[in-house]
């Protein structure tokens, strides 16, 4: 780029720009008129590259967005499945109480109230991380902050005695705390860090460690998702235990032993600590049942982790017993109402995406689970209970007690819509003696629990009213109304909650009046997101401040953001679209009835649209995602050209494969919990029993001949025991092309990080 | 102006300006906020100028709520795609416009001068703007703009 060839273009540019403008002035001296016109057309020119460049970003965030959410409802399935599991499937090898009912039933659960022996635990001289001494000092959690900068991890037996010690404090607090701002300096509030330790430390170093001078609250979701839940969970709790009066946590719904199953919070605990994994799972357990609901500041201030619903009361909420519902998942064993799943199906809206009465893979038909519930009824029952034989799948899930009627009444239709998910969930074990039956408990229990499950699940949405939150499918949307109503109730003025990723770290709606902050940055991928914490003094007037953990010193522009957000986006896309292909190539059959192999734009669209249920716009990420002919139709299968699975097992059948890869992850997780010496192998037997439960819950028709064929074929060594991670590795989707097309242009000119 | 179509058209154009629609009809309600529709507009490939945007926007809000609802959105925009009423400016002549700036015929841009040119001439950048501009554009290692070199990346970019 020499001045001397630019000269040469010049003087042509010359003639060029004066034969546009009709001036005779060389344009050494642009006049003032062409200078203004060239300056607007660079605006012009840039705006418009800017925003392609936000409409880009905006699609890569619905992707996301729409996976993430897709994903949550899976985990119904698997929080279904587990009981499912537990009601047919007592023991996985006879010797007591194993890891499921353990982890899902602590009512059964012989540990309760038993206080682990931590002192028995012995710890090596090798040990250099730190040693914690009980009451904690800040010596302990300045050791603590270090040893995790240097990625060292705290002994079990420091961590179950932090536990401890925090089960007991929690134990102590109200369900609703009150803080005033009189006695303190600013409050600083943070949103959901979900396991990111980076972003953790980089708000106390912007803001301060927690102390007298400084006082937190954190609301909600410290662990799943992220690499480090233990290590930022221990930082909270030990800032806790040092100072109660001034660190403050709610619960959030990852907070939760079953949405840690899939989202890697218990993986997170069985790696680190592989001798006391399951007695610490126990403990967190019992200390995120503790975890206050909400705190009130100045009386003024509401902070729930997710929202409110038409039928939040405060009072009633902060009288309830909180550590009763260990799961917002499943509803607490003692209740035996029959619930009419009727109702709530048929007041299931359809939002702005996925059904909620997804996933099964066998859409219409009710699941062996469903239909099996159904069957425990005397003709006195039926009369009493069974109100809702209606529409297509949902008469069959109606659950009943198997006592006579005269001490049930019937249930009343609930004011507000039924939560679709609550009666996947419910509690009816099959029990072959009646007589161990306790007594029905009233309402109350129910009641209890949807208080909570509204505070920990629902979403703020700008249109009025409030109804069931399909789309996570659990808690509600509630709109200004509902805000309004809770404001003026309880005499506040702000709600400050947060449980949604926002772009820029947090969002204010309803008028100002609800707040949400979010404090993971990058959640998605590098550069999706900012964090943000609020910060607030007597005047209740809150201020943000954002921040992105960034891991390159360099600071990437917004191009270069979007580009990897965008690709990592693509790929998660196209994943769904591989695990989805049997069901995928089958309707674009029916649109390609001359076996061409192509279908039109729009049809490709429709058969996306219906078979992903994701509400994304199709049409604008074709491009990205299978190609064109020359005549403009979609060679529907080029969508799948650049992915394969890890290995290659023979025995595998397309249907089957597409099943193992779509819950590849549920799998592990139970594999992981059958598993319990974590050797990494389970028993052919066990194999066999799980993978036959699993798809018959499913709907997924398989004949027993498949699976005996395939455990055969996968116990490598012939010895009656199967290595999951080897089995499981043939269902990890593999991308052949990794590198987004655009980017290999660009790779020269820039730095990527 | 009524425009004869094939179905098929029509249903493409409806479309293409839908779906740009709906990546900020954050509520699923058919509406947007009207800070957004710059943005639609320019990412349905026009290039209205400031004024341009505010007579369209004038033609499509819903009496000054603040937001704009498709279905008076769909067919003033299907007009403006059809007649191109704001048609693209052509490469070369963004290049030409670089020049004409370039007063000295460096080949590049220092900051100060584009900074200066971007803020106080045409239809003026905000700071934020400006700070994006010179972020995307800076060349790392010279701390100048080499406007030959940006256009190239600018538009690929466009295609996509």
């Amino acid at each position: 780029m020499g001045c001397g060839t630019s000269a040469v273009v010049t003087e042509t540019q010359v003639k060029r720009v004066e034969e546009a403008e009709g001036t005779c002035e060389p344009v050494r001296n642009p006049s003032p008129a062409l200078t203004m016109k060239a300056a607007v057309l660079i605006q012009r020119w840039y705006r418009r590259y800017m925003a392609h460049l936000e409409m880009r970003r905006r699609y890569t965030w619905n992707i996301f967005q729409s996976i993430e959410y897709a994903g949550e409802q899976d985990q119904l399935q698997l929080s279904s499945f587990f009981s499912f599991m537990l009601d047919n499937f007592t023991q996985l090898n006879g010797n007591g109480p194993d890891l499921i009912s353990q982890l899902l039933d602590p009512v059964l659960d012989p540990w309760l109230g038993r206080e682990t022996c931590f002192s028995c635990i012995p710890v090596p001289d090798s040990y250099t991380g730190p040693r914690l001494t009980f009451p904690l000092s800040v010596s302990d959690t300045n050791a603590l902050l270090n040893a995790f900068k240097e990625q060292q991890t705290l002994h079990a037996k420091y961590l179950l005695q932090l536990l401890c010690e925090t089960k007991k404090l929690l134990r102590q607090m109200p369900n609703i705390v009150h803080l005033s701002t009189s006695y303190t300096k600013d409050i600083t509030i943070c949103g959901d860090l979900h396991g990111r330790l980076d972003d953790l430390l980089l708000i106390f170093y912007k803001n301060g460690l927690p102390s007298a001078e400084t006082p937190y609250v954190f609301n909600g979701d410290f662990v799943d998702r992220g690499k480090k839940s233990i290590e930022v969970v221990v930082l909270l709790f030990a800032y806790f235990l040092l100072y109660p009066d001034y660190m403050h946590l709610n619960r959030g719904n990852h907070e939760d032993h079953i949405m840690n199953l899939r989202y890697g919070f218990t993986k997170e605990v069985m790696q680190k600590y592989k001798t006391h994994g399951r007695e610490i799972l126990q403990l967190f357990q019992d200390v995120f049942s503790l975890l206050p609901l909400a705190t009130v500041i100045d009386g003024k201030i509401l902070i729930v982790h997710g929202g409110i619903s038409d039928q939040t009361d405060l009072d009633f909420l902060n009288s309830v017993e909180r550590h009763k519902v260990k799961s917002a998942l499943r509803l607490p064993r003692q209740s035996f109402e029959p619930l009419d799943l009727g109702q709530s199906y048929r007041q299931t809206k359809r939002l702005r995406s996925t059904d909620g009465s997804r996933p099964n893979s066998s859409r219409n038909q009710k699941t062996p689970n469903q239909r099996r519930r159904h069957c425990q009824l005397t003709h006195q029952d039926s009369a009493a209970s069974c109100s809702s034989s209606s529409s297509s799948s949902s008469s069959s899930s109606t659950l009943c007690s198997p006592r006579s009627p005269s001490s049930l009444s019937p249930r009343p239709c609930p004011s507000s819509p039924s939560i679709h998910f609550t009666v996947n969930s419910l509690q009816v074990p099959f029990l072959d003696s009646l007589s161990s039956l306790s007594p029905p408990s009233p309402p109350q229990y129910e009641r209890e629990w949807k208080q909570i499950v509204d505070i920990l699940w629902s979403d703020p949405k700008n249109q009025d009213g409030c109804y069931p939150n399909t789309f996570r499918g659990g808690g509600c949307y509630f709109g200004p109304d509902v805000t309004q109503r809770l404001m003026l109730q309880h005499g506040l003025q702000l709600l400050i909650r947060s449980h949604e990723c926002k772009q820029e770290g947090y969002e204010l709606c309803h008028g100002g009046r609800v707040i949400t902050i979010f404090s993971a940055s990058n959640y998605y991928e590098e550069g999706s997101n900012r964090g943000a914490y609020i910060k607030m003094g007597k005047d209740l007037i809150p201020r943000f401040y954002q921040y992105q953990v960034g891991r390159g010193t360099r600071k990437l522009t917004l191009t270069q953001r979007v580009r990897v957000a965008e690709s990592s986006a693509l790929k998660a896309l196209k994943e769904q679209l591989f695990t989805h292909r049997s069901e995928l190539m089958a309707a674009f059959k029916e649109f390609d009835h001359n076996n061409t192999g192509c279908v039109s734009v729009s049809e490709w669209a429709q058969v996306l649209e219906s078979v992903l249920r994701l509400d994304l716009p199709w049409r604008t990420l074709r491009p990205h995602l299978v190609r064109l002919t020359a005549e403009g139709a979609v060679e529907y299968e080029s969508c799948f050209e650049d992915m394969g699975s890890g290995t290659q097992l023979a025995q595998v059948t397309p249907n089957l494969a597409e099943t193992l890869f779509r819950y590849r992850t549920d799998i592990e997780i139970i594999f992981n919990i059958i598993d319990k010496d974590h050797s990494g192998l389970i028993s052919i037997e066990e194999f066999r029993q799980t993978w036959r439960l699993f798809s018959a819950h499913l709907g997924v028709d398989i004949n027993n001949q498949a699976i005996d064929d395939l455990a055969r074929s996968i116990d490598f060594n012939k010895d009656g025991s199967i290595d999951f991670t080897e089995f499981l590795e043939a269902f990890r989707v593999v991308h052949k092309l990794d590198k987004y097309q655009h980017q290999s242009r660009r790779d020269s000119n820039t730095e990527r990080l | 102006l009524i425009f004869l179509l094939s179905e098929a058209m029509a249903s493409d154009v409806h479309k293409k300006i839908k779906a740009a629609f709906k990546a900020f009809d954050y509520e699923a309600n058919n509406t947007v906020d009207v800070r957004e529709i710059g943005t639609i507009v320019f990412s349905l490939g026009c290039f209205p100028s400031q004024a341009d945007l505010h007579d369209f926007i004038a033609q499509v809000e819903e009496d000054h709520t603040g937001f704009i609802h498709l279905e008076k959105f769909l067919p003033v925009m299907t007009n403006v795609l059809l007649e191109k009423r704001f048609p693209p400016i052509p490469e070369d002549k963004l290049l030409q416009a670089f020049e004409v700036l370039d007063k000295e015929k460096k080949g590049y841009l220092e900051q100060e001068e584009l900074t200066k040119y971007m803020m106080q001439e045409g239809e003026v950048f905000t700071q934020e703007e400006m700070d994006e501009m010179l972020t995307a554009l800076t060349d790392q290692k010279d701390n100048v703009i080499y406007y030959k070199d940006v256009i190239d990346e600018l538009i690929i970019d466009n295609d996509i």
